[in-house]
């Protein structure tokens, strides 16, 4: 743990570095996703916007790292290669699951949502979307879990917070080093995943007695979301 | 864009392709890598999911597996473990594998789980042995499923064995990994292009595989019966219970 | 002849599902047992193939307890017919009706040409044979439904509302079926059914349960219609609230003609079932 004191600065200063970066594409995707899920929940566009979604999906984030600066025209080092990636892929990730979220709401409950007089728009803010909330939530703890644990990648391209103390711990033949990196990641996650959850209790309190048990409170699984980029 | 078109040039050179370190070798050496850790993966997840599907027994352990294996970061991982064992094929299989699970399990638990509850009450009550429900109706019924999880640990394998240039092996992350050290990017972008073809195409692979497997009568893609009456079917799968009059 | 000794079945969490129950089912003959949610005529029904085991008492098949039977092999020689057919989605019509014999070591020609015959016994088209279930309607399901319950042959043949979910006119058909069906096969058939008018149209024997599997009242439709043994059963029938004043309303040769108040008939009965129901039901009493 000699290392761990001598550079606690180091380890501190990439965990914020590797939230701030983590943060922005999580956010992006959220935004993004809930207009594009509701337009693929409801429109012949959607299949379209899923097929070049899956497209994106598949590529390898180390391939996409490395291949946005040519087509952004950033530099190799810029944080916006990191930050574009992983927002690319957190949209379409998001994007599907949103779109399930919304075709969850039963047409039923639409239905009588028009017959007793709300506009499109009040439909969409007062009953789709709270009810389409909860998936909507599960689907950004992935997000949030797959953005932090992939930005590391970067690393090997010098952009990778917390992914440097891999690289370095490797060059130098140091464990302690990279298994702190994980730790740290592993960190992060958890307090990310643990915000979500209570923003979801704070906004949606009738759900809280209603799913069962605590299973649910441990790291989301979605078996559509499983794979991937890595 | 000059890059690409530089990048592209040299894969379409045929000079390229055969030889000791060329884009021939490290295709066969990724496809290497890819397949023992897939199979081996395989001959692990797929039964324990089948077996919790089955008994509908452990599906926490599904939820846990799942969710922690996907917060940790695989480089992270990899050069960990690597530097314990030193360089060679089995750390990067080990990691590999351990990256495949999750999505296999997860594929044959819900595929299984996503098969109306009263199919298979039937299959039992006309007399089928559990083995008989299992290969003759669960896995039928959630080959879609099933086959999407290998699709997805399929995609993983492929994307983090990129990294495998990293540690001494080669695989198509090995023009990337040397592009970058020798600060030749258009060699990084042959990588970077080289790996994305991979993927996709093994994606239409899998994706052709699951159209051929899924059996006449259910609903392509995916294995959850499609609810007559216009009843959707929840994204939890939630199954029915069993009848009671 | 199936009989239920003193049967109970309590469920881990302490719910009690059958309380003492206590019945015989006489063989060759249609019992119903009708009973609203709760009343754990499905429980009872499951018991008889071992989907469900009981927790006190015995089940017994022509005086063999079941509890002795392999579930497997005694599942395969009863019939069971279900609420949304249970038919397996990946198989076509043909399929799905062979699927038992095919487990029992027939030949798959043996099997298919048995199956083609029980499509033409339970009143489908041929030309069906190929489909798969997703392709036919609710009622050609719940028709293939019977034919796979038949395929072995059974003596028992035991049906968990069949028709409940199909529309009233195909339910109506649906419902004269098994009725030519039982004329010609002679099958003991077990009946689940909610709904009293389709109890009575089908049952030789009926049985009105209340909640737990409390035996409301045993008997011959005639007999409960003519006098329902409490107020439950009168309420149940629709006899108190005068909705439905079913009687005998008539003699036609043989059968007795079950009208409403309004005069509609709604069912017919075989008299000399109707009397040798009346014969067994004391017997059940007695034992």
């Amino acid at each position: 743990m000699g290392w761990l004191g001598e550079n606690l600065g180091l380890v501190v200063d990439l965990t914020l570095q590797h939230a701030r970066l983590s943060v922005i594409p999580i956010v992006v995707s959220l935004v993004a996703a809930l207009p594009l899920g509701w337009v693929i929940s409801r429109s012949r566009l959607g299949i379209v916007l899923l097929g070049v979604g899956n497209v994106i999906y598949t590529i390898p984030s180390l391939a996409l790292f490395v291949s946005l600066p040519a087509i952004l025209g950033t530099r190799i080092l810029d944080e916006t290669n990191v930050v574009v990636a992983l927002s690319l892929y957190g949209v379409t990730l998001m994007m599907r699951g949103v779109a399930d979220a919304f075709g969850s709401v039963s047409d039923d409950v639409r239905q009588s949502a028009r017959a007793i007089g709300y506009s499109a728009a009040g439909r969409f803010a007062s009953v789709e979307l709270p009810l389409a909330a909860p998936v909507i939530i599960a689907n950004l703890r992935v997000v949030s879990v797959s953005t932090i644990s992939l930005l590391s990648v970067a690393a090997i391209i010098g952009q990778g917070g917390l992914g440097y103390l891999f690289t370095d711990g490797y060059s130098r033949d140091f464990p302690a080093e990279v298994l702190i990196g994980i730790v740290a990641t592993l960190v992060i996650a958890v307090v990310f995943d643990l915000v979500i959850v209570a923003a979801g209790r704070i906004l949606l309190p009738w759900q809280r007695p209603a799913r069962r048990g605590r299973a649910r409170a441990s790291l989301a699984l979605s078996p559509d979301a499983a794979g991937g980029a890595s | 864009m000059n890059y690409f078109a530089g990048a592209i040039a040299f894969i379409l050179d045929g000079a390229n392709w055969g030889g000791e370190n060329s884009i021939g070798s490290r295709l066969v050496d990724h496809l290497v890598y890819t397949g023992i850790s897939v199979g081996i993966a395989v001959l692990i997840a797929v039964p324990v999911g089948l077996l919790i599907g089955h008994t509908g027994r452990g599906r926490t352990i599904i939820v846990a597996i799942t969710g922690s294996v996907r917060a940790i970061p695989t480089l992270g991982l990899l050069l960990f473990v690597v530097l314990f064992t030193g360089l060679g094929l089995w750390p990067l299989v080990l990691v590999l594998v351990v990256l495949a699970i999750p999505p296999l399990l997860a594929g044959a638990y819900s595929g299984l789980d996503a098969i109306d509850r009263q199919t298979i009450d039937a299959a039992r009550a006309i007399g089928m042995t559990e083995w008989q429900i299992l290969t003759r109706v669960e896995i039928p019924l959630g080959i879609g499923l099933i086959v999407g999880g290998l699709r997805s640990a399929a995609l993983q394998v492929v994307a983090t064995a990129t990294v495998a240039g990293y540690v001494g092996l080669t695989g198509l992350g090995r023009f990337l990994i040397e592009g970058l050290a020798l600060h030749r990017y258009e060699l990084a972008i042959v990588g970077a292009i080289l790996v994305a073809a991979l993927a996709i195409v093994v994606d239409l692979v899998l994706v052709g595989v699951q159209r051929l497997v899924v059996p006449r009568g259910v609903p392509r893609g995916t294995s959850r019966p499609r609810a007559r009456g216009g009843r959707p079917s929840g994204p939890s799968g939630a199954p029915a219970p069993v009848t009671e009059g | 002849m199936i009989e239920f000794r003193d049967v109970s079945k309590q469920y881990p969490d302490g719910t009690t599902a059958v309380d003492r129950f206590d019945i015989v089912i006489p063989s060759r003959k249609t019992t119903v047992l009708v009973g609203s949610s709760g009343s754990g005529k499905t429980t009872l029904l499951r018991m008889i193939n071992r989907m469900v085991d009981p927790t006190a008492g015995a089940v017994l098949i022509d005086d063999e307890d079941v509890a002795g039977i392999e579930p497997v092999r005694l599942r395969r020689r009863i019939g069971y017919v279900m609420q949304n057919s249970g038919l397996l989605p990946h198989r076509s019509v043909v399929d799905n009706i062979a699927t038992v014999p095919r487990l029992t070591g027939a030949s798959r020609a043996q099997a298919r040409a048995r199956a083609l015959e029980l499509m033409d016994t339970v009143g489908l088209d041929r030309a069906l044979a190929k489909r798969y279930p997703s392709q036919l309607s609710g009622g050609q399901q719940q028709r293939v439904g019977v034919a796979r319950g038949l395929a072995v042959d059974p003596n028992i043949l035991l049906m968990d509302e069949p028709f409940s979910a199909v529309d009233p006119i195909v339910r109506t058909d649906l419902q004269q079926e098994v009725l030519r069906l039982q004329r010609e096969l002679h099958k003991t058939i077990v009946f689940v059914t909610h709904d009293i008018d389709e109890a009575f149209l089908l049952g030789d024997q009926v049985v009105i349960l209340a909640t737990g599997a409390r035996v409301a009242q045993v008997g011959s439709p005639a007999e409960i219609l003519a006098a329902p043994a409490d107020d439950f059963v009168a309420d149940f029938i629709g006899a108190k609230k005068g909705k439905r004043r079913l009687e005998v309303a008539s003699r036609r040769d043989d059968d007795l003609v079950l009208a409403d108040s309004a005069g509609f008939p709604v069912g017919l009965l075989a008299r000399s079932q109707a009397y040798s129901v009346s014969d067994k039901t004391a017997q059940a009493g007695d034992a």
